[in-house]
């Protein structure tokens, strides 16, 4: 890391240059923040201006009705209702699919890291095709398997199904993580009298805690993203997430749009906040996953 | 599959001839239905609580996008996911054809079927046979801003095609509307139902008599050629292209069209101040015609039909003999109008649906135009709308596309 | 000894396995025999087997090229804009101005939104009557009339792709600043020193210092861009006029509409190759790159 000045080079020589790069950030600031802050707008604004020809890009009056809405509505067919079950159900799956894969994955990441087992390198191989497969080869014998299971259109199976992806990537991202802790540290435990579940538990676990907090980030936003599946098996409140919601809003008889911007912006309200209170955390995961052999 | 078939069919008529009194208390349905605006998901939900409360049986009524409705009826149907389903009048015949839902003819046959709209018992038949039960009873219609027409001079609302497009270029010409007419012409079904009511009204259609495919009609061609080029001359809106109905309404009640053709619902719609700024200015009226023909619609009627995997069809009939029944469909009606003739003379119903569109219906009714009603309907839809839009952009003349559709049509009709 | 590591592992491994394998294996299989087998239930040849031939239909048909090569130039594309965008930005961000830390942490933040609000997002700002983007370049007189961005086959798949890359940019940015914070700032100092300029010390200090990045991140977009799925589904739906239609949307087509389980099932096979053999090309590229 280098050694980063705190103040500003603003020397005859380098003044262009500086000046230079403060308008190259604005123009960045408005690339990354204009859309958001538009959503922002529309979802304020009356229908009326929404509709409006020419567009008043600052309008006359706003309301914070359709906000108010999502939280307090309680007619079960108002989108603004649909939306904050919806809402609901994303949170408890992608907080139940995180705990989950954390626990199975980081036992597997470990096993795959530090214990010698015949078959490894090819079921990690097998691991990583899953990673290259498709939903859509899997979706059809899938829906009639959960059908007959009476799985569809709940949350729990849903997490099932969302774990049979996200357990993989933890698996992936977490070996490598427990592969840079030195097995030294295993082997004086292991002097010491200690099981080795005792080592994994109070030993690596600790030391790892760093990637697995990264990871378990990016579990919750792979899971808090998830439409596709979502789109197939759910039909209902009871299991229905916040992506579908907002499809149907996109899709037929829905002539508010702002209500669209509201559902946007509270459906990116947790990850946005969380990849920003995390970034470093989320650097570290991601790139852990990414520069590998 | 065939044999399943039969063996619940027999099944179904033998209990439907002797067990009428005999249904369980506990039985509970479920239905699948469409969130939309005729029938919406409150009034759908206040007619389900009646149904439970008059004869104890329990409904769980789902409600999905219309995008999602087919999928989650086809890949559910044959396991048995749901009891009830709503459809589009274009599916009975592929639903049919793959053993999905309960032929129903002989149920339906009991009904007093003279009272009952041609055009929504068309929507549940394949084959001379009935699949379902009629339920939404809608056909597309002609939606004017008499102010603005009025601003260019025109006190009246256009008979046909050639009068709406001199009304057209005298509201361009004048500056009243940039664009006078709006079409939803999206890559989806609402292509197809407008498609359908212009061809229709040029003397045109999709298939003969004998459900065989007659895309390169030359009317059809006339039809899709008069369509480019209202987008060529500038009188559609370009725009049109990536719309679906509601993008239609939203820029009709915006006041910036003139012409639209869009569902009932928009009647009540466009009136309404928290979504409209035209309120009081549009008419619904019949669509235009030409020599050939003075009017023509689409059939966009919705049946309730039983899937096969149905455990208690007779409750399921019953179920929808309810949401159907004269009571319910007065009732509800501000949005969709009823499949009963009878109906059609209640002043409640009238002052409920309003009368201007009880008027027009009654016009409307006569000229209905049904999209093939085919097994493989999706794909040659799937196909048209690709072949449509290719037309409306004036990448292919219409006789190249529709010559070309015929093609697919013909190998689809033999698979 | 060995007999008990190997019990030990199997036994951390196994919860994994069975969510994973147990998810997956049944309905893995069943596709592959759909793709073999004639499963449509409109089709009096319901239940034939059909050998390769579907495989050959989908082949010979001119849909299914036609919709590899809108595939192939929407991952190309989106994945190059990301790539080239990011790598700037990044060098932009790595240097110290005012203002700077600020941008760093709020670079992220299209990643961060779901894909479905970001296709939602673009499709309200592109709208042609009441979009936003319309009212701008209309202010700016770079348009003189409003468009129809999702309505023309010649803009609306430049649009998803820009859609796309506003929100998947910020990921490369975060890449390639890891990376060049990564870079040894000596170097770049003794470089001055022999007089390169800012250029040549680009050329031949941080291009080399980066490549891995780079291939990583290739790598992984186009295999995840190869799939997409939701951008498509709630902006455009494959029109118009086919124009967006993907090999994964026709897929979705295929199976959800047509009822085709046999020809969806193929084409779903068919992605899961073409993703297979670019993985391979990769992981062979890289080998390559790393004997240099």
């Amino acid at each position: 890391m280098k050694q980063r000045g705190r103040r500003w080079d603003f020397s005859p020589g380098k003044r262009g240059r500086t000046l230079l790069y403060m308008a190259l950030g604005l123009l960045l600031t408005l690339a990354v923040l204009g859309p958001v802050l538009w959503m922002f707008m529309t979802s304020i604004m009356r229908p009326v201006d929404l509709t409006a020809k020419p567009l008043k890009l600052i309008p006359e009056a706003v309301t914070f009705e359709r906000f108010r809405q999502v939280f307090v509505s309680n007619n079960g067919s108002d989108p603004a209702y649909v939306f904050r079950i919806a809402l609901i159900n994303s949170f408890i799956i992608a907080a139940a699919v995180t705990l989950l894969s954390l626990i199975v994955g980081s036992l597997s990441a470990y096993s795959f890291a530090h214990v010698r087992f015949r078959g490894k390198n090819g079921l990690m191989l097998t691991i990583l095709f899953t990673y290259m497969l498709t939903p859509a080869a899997l979706i059809i014998p899938l829906y009639r398997i959960y059908n007959q299971f009476g799985w569809l259109d709940k949350r729990g199976p849903l997490i099932i199904l969302y774990l049979s992806f996200i357990v993989p990537f933890i698996i992936w991202v977490m070996q490598d993580f427990f592969g840079s802790i030195s097995k030294s540290f295993e082997e004086a435990a292991q002097v010491d009298g200690a099981t080795r579940l005792q080592t994994l538990f109070y030993i690596f676990m600790p030391i790892a805690r760093p990637g697995a907090i990264a990871t378990g980030i990016l579990a919750f936003l792979m899971s808090w993203d998830e439409f596709f599946y979502s789109l197939i098996f759910t039909s209902s409140l009871s299991a229905k997430t916040m992506p579908v919601a907002i499809a149907e809003f996109n899709g037929k008889f829905t002539i508010d749009y702002g209500m669209i911007s509201v559902a946007g912006i509270l459906g990116s309200l947790i990850p946005v906040a969380i990849t920003v209170i995390f970034q470093k955390y989320i650097v570290m995961g991601m790139t852990a996953g990414g520069v590998k052999e | 599959m065939k044999k399943t078939l039969c063996l619940i069919l027999t099944l179904v008529m033998l209990s439907s001839l002797c067990a009428f009194g005999a249904l369980a208390d506990d039985v509970t349905l479920n239905a699948i239905f469409m969130k939309q605006a005729g029938y919406s998901e409150d009034d759908v939900l206040a007619m389900t609580q009646a149904f439970t409360e008059a004869t104890g049986i329990q409904v769980n009524p789902t409600f999905v996008a219309y995008e999602e409705l087919a999928p989650k009826i086809l890949t559910s149907a044959a396991s048995g996911g749901y009891d009830v389903i709503l459809g589009d009048c274009i599916w009975p015949a592929q639903f049919a054809k793959a053993g999905l839902v309960l032929d129903v003819t002989d149920r339906v046959s009991a009904l007093d079927l003279d009272d009952i709209y041609q055009g929504a018992l068309d929507a549940t038949r394949y084959e001379g046979k009935y699949y379902g039960m009629p339920w939404l009873n809608d056909v597309k219609y002609m939606f004017v801003n008499m102010e603005l027409l009025k601003q260019a001079g025109i006190e009246e609302a256009p008979a046909t095609w050639d009068q709406l497009i001199e009304d057209a270029k005298a509201c361009k010409e004048k500056g009243i509307c940039e664009y006078p007419i709006v079409g939803c012409y999206a890559q989806a079904e609402c292509l197809i139902c407008d498609y359908t009511c212009i061809a229709g009204s040029f003397g045109g259609a999709f298939v003969d008599e004998n459900n065989q495919p007659t895309l390169d009609k030359a009317e059809n061609i006339e039809a899709l050629d008069f369509m480019a080029q209202t987008l060529k001359d500038g009188l559609c809106n370009p725009k049109s292209l990536e719309m679906i109905e509601d993008d239609v309404l939203s820029t009709f009640a915006a006041g910036n069209a003139v012409f639209a053709i869009n569902w009932t619902y928009q009647y009540a719609s466009m009136n309404d101040e928290s979504q409209s700024s035209v309120v009081g200015q549009g008419v619904i009226t019949p669509i235009p015609g030409t020599d050939k023909a003075q009017s023509a619609t689409v059939n966009g009627g919705m049946p309730l039909m039983i899937t096969a995997g149905c455990k208690h069809p007779d409750e399921a009939w019953e179920y929808m003999l309810f949401l159907a029944s004269k009571e319910m469909q007065a009732k509800y009606c501000a949005n969709a109008l009823p499949i009963w003739k009878s109906l059609y003379t209640d002043p409640q119903v009238i002052e409920t649906a309003g009368a201007e569109v009880v008027a027009a219906s009654q016009i409307q009714f006569d000229f209905i135009q049904n999209r093939p009603m085919v097994p493989y309907y999706n794909e040659l839809s799937t196909a048209m709308q690709t072949e449509i839009q290719l037309v409306l952009l004036g990448q292919k003349t219409a006789e190249e596309a529709l010559t070309g559709l015929q093609a697919v049509a013909l190998e689809l009709a033999d698979r | 000894m060995l007999r008990e590591e190997e019990r030990y592992g199997y036994a951390l491994i196994t919860p994994s396995m069975i969510v994973v394998f147990g998810i997956i294996i049944i309905p893995i299989i069943t596709t592959l025999v759909y793709s073999f087998v004639n499963i449509d239930p409109l089709s009096s040849h319901n239940g034939e087997f059909a050998g390769l031939g579907f495989y050959q239909k989908a082949l010979t048909s001119s849909a299914f090229w036609e919709d590899l090569g809108r595939t192939l130039y929407f991952t190309v594309a989106s994945t190059a804009i990301e790539t080239v965008f990011g790598l700037m930005i990044a060098l932009l961000l790595n240097e110290e101005f005012p203002g700077v830390r600020f941008l760093r942490s709020i670079v992220i933040i299209p990643w961060a939104i779901p894909t479905v609000v970001n296709g939602s997002l673009w499709k309200l700002m592109l709208n042609g009557e009441y979009g936003v983007i319309n009212a701008i370049l209309m202010r700016l007189h770079l348009i003189d009339a409003y468009q129809s961005w999702l309505g023309n086959p010649a803009t609306a798949m430049l649009c998803i792709i820009v859609a796309d890359a506003w929100k998947m940019t910020p990921l490369a940015v975060i890449f390639f600043l890891a990376a060049l914070q990564g870079i040894d700032q000596t170097r770049y100092e003794a470089a001055r020193v022999d007089g390169a300029g800012a250029f040549r010390s680009f050329f031949a200090i941080t291009l080399p210092a980066i490549k891995p990045t780079i291939m990583v991140i290739i790598v992984m977009r186009t295999v995840e861009k190869f799939k997409a799925f939701d951008i498509f589904y709630l902006m455009t739906r494959g029109g118009p006029a086919n124009s967006t239609k993907t090999l994964m949307y026709d897929t979705y087509l295929q199976a959800f509409t047509n009822l085709n389980y046999s020809e969806a099932a193929t084409l779903a096979y068919l992605i899961v190759l073409v993703v297979v053999l670019m993985t391979l090309i990769y992981i062979r590229m890289m080998k390559r790159g790393d004997e240099r």
